[in-house]
């Protein structure tokens, strides 16, 4: 690889080391902007683009990085280290973050189109279109064949224009004698002024109280935005004149809603994200989550807010690389097994010499008894001497001592203890994300208030911020190799799958390892190249452990010793 | 929009010019809660039977549909252990033009045209699907012991 100079193109690299081939149209996700570098002026700015430090040079990279360039409209990420630009693994997906308002332009570009085609109001072409899901083509085909088939199937008048869009407040077919100047609602059973009835084209009158009443029970109670008329086996559907009319304003953005729920709802290319409270929705124009697909890949995808869901089955989480179908066993599973596994699940543990409790308060496996001194692998309990450089053997189930185990215990007892082995790793590496977190937390505080004291700047922690970032995600990929492994059948493709567990555990805990190491003004230099180089040889282990999943998954070489249901 | 009207209305008519086979008779204490008796159709297993439900109309009214529930036990696919009835017109089809007199119409002539299809009582549904005449024996027993007059 040659030169790169750190540029806005560099930064975009790094970003699509983790989701490659995400377009730029919608303004797709941001990197995360620390709050610091919000407050910096413009001038401390330009210092620190000048400064010498931000000068990397990593051997394992393989690259050089150019010196900074002070340009202005450079944002932070480009302090971060360049890494290699990788290949497009064979999961991601293209797909673009949109904001409501976003979606609701792409809702009316395609009402617009049918419209204009049709020669229709927009109104007519939105109902129509909701009708037939969103699916324009069947429509266009049988809007051709008889529009009147259609208008009527769909709830709308087949004389258009007498009725839609305009409002009409007197009845359509006056029901009531002519000379009326009364007409009673069968609804509520009140004699109002005729000027209070409402009709729709079928000619159905009651009075607007009742209309309102129906329409906001419709839409608040029920969920309902395709509300049709009143009278009952009647299909006429209600305007959104009417709608606009006769609602107060926050059932009618209820109703605005509910209009883009069912168009993200009938179209299979978009999904809401999953995250509370966050109303980003991400499309996927090439990419269709059918049960086929989603047996071969893992559709992970990151909306504008950075929050990562799977745009599969909406797992909160980049569950890579086991397909959605099994992701939702093994969930099941696990809450199924909660009780027995929850002795597992907490954080203490006892020293297995000493026998005096000892919590985990890092990621790290290795393991040091306050008390006694005696040093031990968290996940095997055994000593860490033993483990040395070979400490991954804890990483497989040891198949001898199953056996040994089976013939000792009952055969339920073995299934038993074969899922806690799996679901031990699997859980640690879930806590241990989490501990990452907060050792990084207390790093990064560390490093503010070294920072007072020192010459050393806010830039310093970034290279720890992007190693919990990364530790974090492969820790995320171990923690499903895991529920994967569990219901993988061995063979000769599992053993390779452990190889690379292995390795990616390793370096992974090497990291965290590093990153539980004191921080100190004189040694920050030297941490910093270990932990940058470290980093990237992590990221580039988790990268061979989701090519290769992948990669069988094409080539249908996974075996599940279960059968795993389709998605 | 004087909602009681309705209910009033309603109630002065099925007192008035009652259905056939049908009385529904408020609460003194609660005007929305409805003693029922429905009469076994001509016909059907359930003929000569009186069946006794419950009818409420909740506060949403006639927004929402009424709640109804058989109190005579009845061996009907469509009518479970409970006395809940599955129909249409009580949950998804409900039209506020719909009243209390065409609901319990509604509810007589399921007891004529039981729905194995749409079943509510799974195993009723199966028996009367698998061997309708000995269903409806047991149908038949069972208004003569629960529902006689
Ligand atoms: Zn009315
Ligand atoms: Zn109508
Ligand atoms: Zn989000
Ligand atoms: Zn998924
Ligand atoms: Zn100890
Ligand atoms: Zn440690
Ligand atoms: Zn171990």
């Amino acid at each position: 690889m040659g030169k790169r100079s750190r540029t806005l193109s560099t930064t975009s690299d790094i970003d699509n080391n983790h989701h490659p081939r995400k377009r730029s149209a919608h303004s797709p996700v941001n990197l995360p902007t620390p709050t610091s570098t919000k407050q910096m002026s413009d001038d401390a700015m330009s210092d620190y683009y000048s400064d010498e430090e931000m000068e990397y040079n990593y051997s394992d990279a393989d690259q050089d990085v150019d010196d900074v360039e002070n340009e202005e409209e450079e944002d932070y990420a480009q302090f971060t280290p360049a890494l290699p630009a990788k290949k497009a693994l064979a999961w991601d997906v293209e797909y673009d973050s949109v904001e409501p308002d976003q979606l609701r332009e792409i809702v009316t570009k395609d009402v617009d189109h049918v419209a204009g085609i049709f020669g229709v109001e927009p109104e007519i072409a939105r109902a129509l279109l909701r009708h037939y899901k969103w699916n324009k083509e069947r429509l266009i085909e049988q809007y051709m064949d008889s529009p009147e088939r259609v208008l009527a199937s769909a709830g709308l008048p087949i004389q258009l224009g007498t009725f839609y869009p305009s409002t009409s407040r007197t009845p359509a077919k006056a029901k009531p004698t002519p000379r009326s100047k009364t007409f009673s609602c069968p609804i509520c059973a009140s004699t109002q002024p005729i000027d209070m009835a409402m009709a729709l084209p079928c000619g159905h009158t009651f009075c607007s109280e009742c209309w309102e009443m129906y329409l906001v029970s419709k839409i608040k109670d029920e969920g309902e935005c395709d509300v049709r008329c009143m009278e009952e086996g009647c299909a006429m559907r209600i305007p959104t004149a009417w709608v606009t009319k006769l609602l107060d304003k926050s059932t009618f953005e209820r109703y605005q809603e509910l209009l883009l729920a069912a168009y993200v709802a009938d179209n299979k290319n978009i999904r809401f994200c999953p995250f509370p409270s966050c109303d980003l929705a991400v499309i996927t124009p090439n990419f269709s989550p059918t049960a086929s697909a989603l047996s071969t890949t893992v559709p992970t995808v990151h909306c504008g807010h950075n929050h990562t869901f799977c745009f599969g089955c909406g797992e909160q989480q980049d569950h890579r690389p086991l397909i959605c179908a099994v992701v939702k066993m093994w969930l099941r599973k696990c809450a199924d097994d909660s009780e027995t596994a929850n002795w597992i699940k907490s954080n203490t543990k006892e020293c297995p010499k000493c026998v005096s409790t000892i919590e985990k308060n890092g990621g790290c496996n290795h393991m040091t008894c306050k008390k006694c001194k005696h040093e031990f692998c968290w996940v095997c309990m055994g000593p860490w001497t033993e483990h040395g450089t070979a400490w991954y053997n804890c990483n497989r189930y040891d198949e001898k001592a199953g056996v040994d185990a089976r013939d000792a215990q009952s055969r339920s007892r073995a299934s038993l203890e074969r899922y806690l082995h799996y679901y031990n790793r699997f859980a640690n590496h879930e806590q241990s994300a989490r501990l990452d977190r907060e050792l990084y937390a207390k790093t990064e505080k560390k490093m503010e208030e070294m920072q007072i004291a020192s010459e050393l700047t806010w830039i310093e922690v970034q290279f720890a911020k992007r190693a919990v970032d990364e530790l974090v995600r492969c820790r995320t990929t171990l923690k499903w190799t895991y529920a994967m492994a569990f219901y993988l059948e061995k063979n000769n493709e599992t053993i390779m799958f452990e190889d690379n567990q292995r390795d990616l555990e390793r370096a992974v805990e090497e990291l965290s390892e590093l990153l539980e190491s004191p921080i100190e003004p004189a040694t920050i230099s030297e941490l910093r190249s270990k932990m940058t180089n470290l980093t990237v040889y992590v990221q580039k282990r988790n990268e061979i452990m989701l090519n290769d999943t992948a990669q069988k998954y094409q080539d249908s070489a996974w075996i599940w010793n279960v059968s795993v249901p389709e998605f | 929009m004087s909602l009681p009207k309705r209910i009033l209305k309603e109630t002065e008519r099925l007192r008035n010019d009652p259905a056939p086979g049908i009385t529904a008779v408020p609460h003194e204490d609660n005007v929305r809660y409805f003693d029922v008796t429905v009469e076994g159709p001509d016909g059907s297993p359930f003929a000569g039977g009186n069946f006794h439900l419950e009818l409420f109309l909740p506060e949403e009214y006639p927004m929402a549909p009424p709640k109804v529930r058989f109190l005579t036990k009845i061996y009907h696919p469509n009518i479970d252990k409970l006395g809940r009835i599955c129909l249409d017109i009580l949950k998804d089809k409900w039209s506020p033009a719909l009243q209390i007199r065409t609901v319990l119409l509604s509810v007589q002539a399921l007891l004529s045209s039981p729905n194995p299809d749409d079943p509510l009582a799974t195993d009723v549904a199966k028996h009367y699907k698998e061997d309708l005449p000995g269903a409806q024996e047991i149908s038949r027993e069972w208004t003569e012991k629960f529902a006689a007059k």
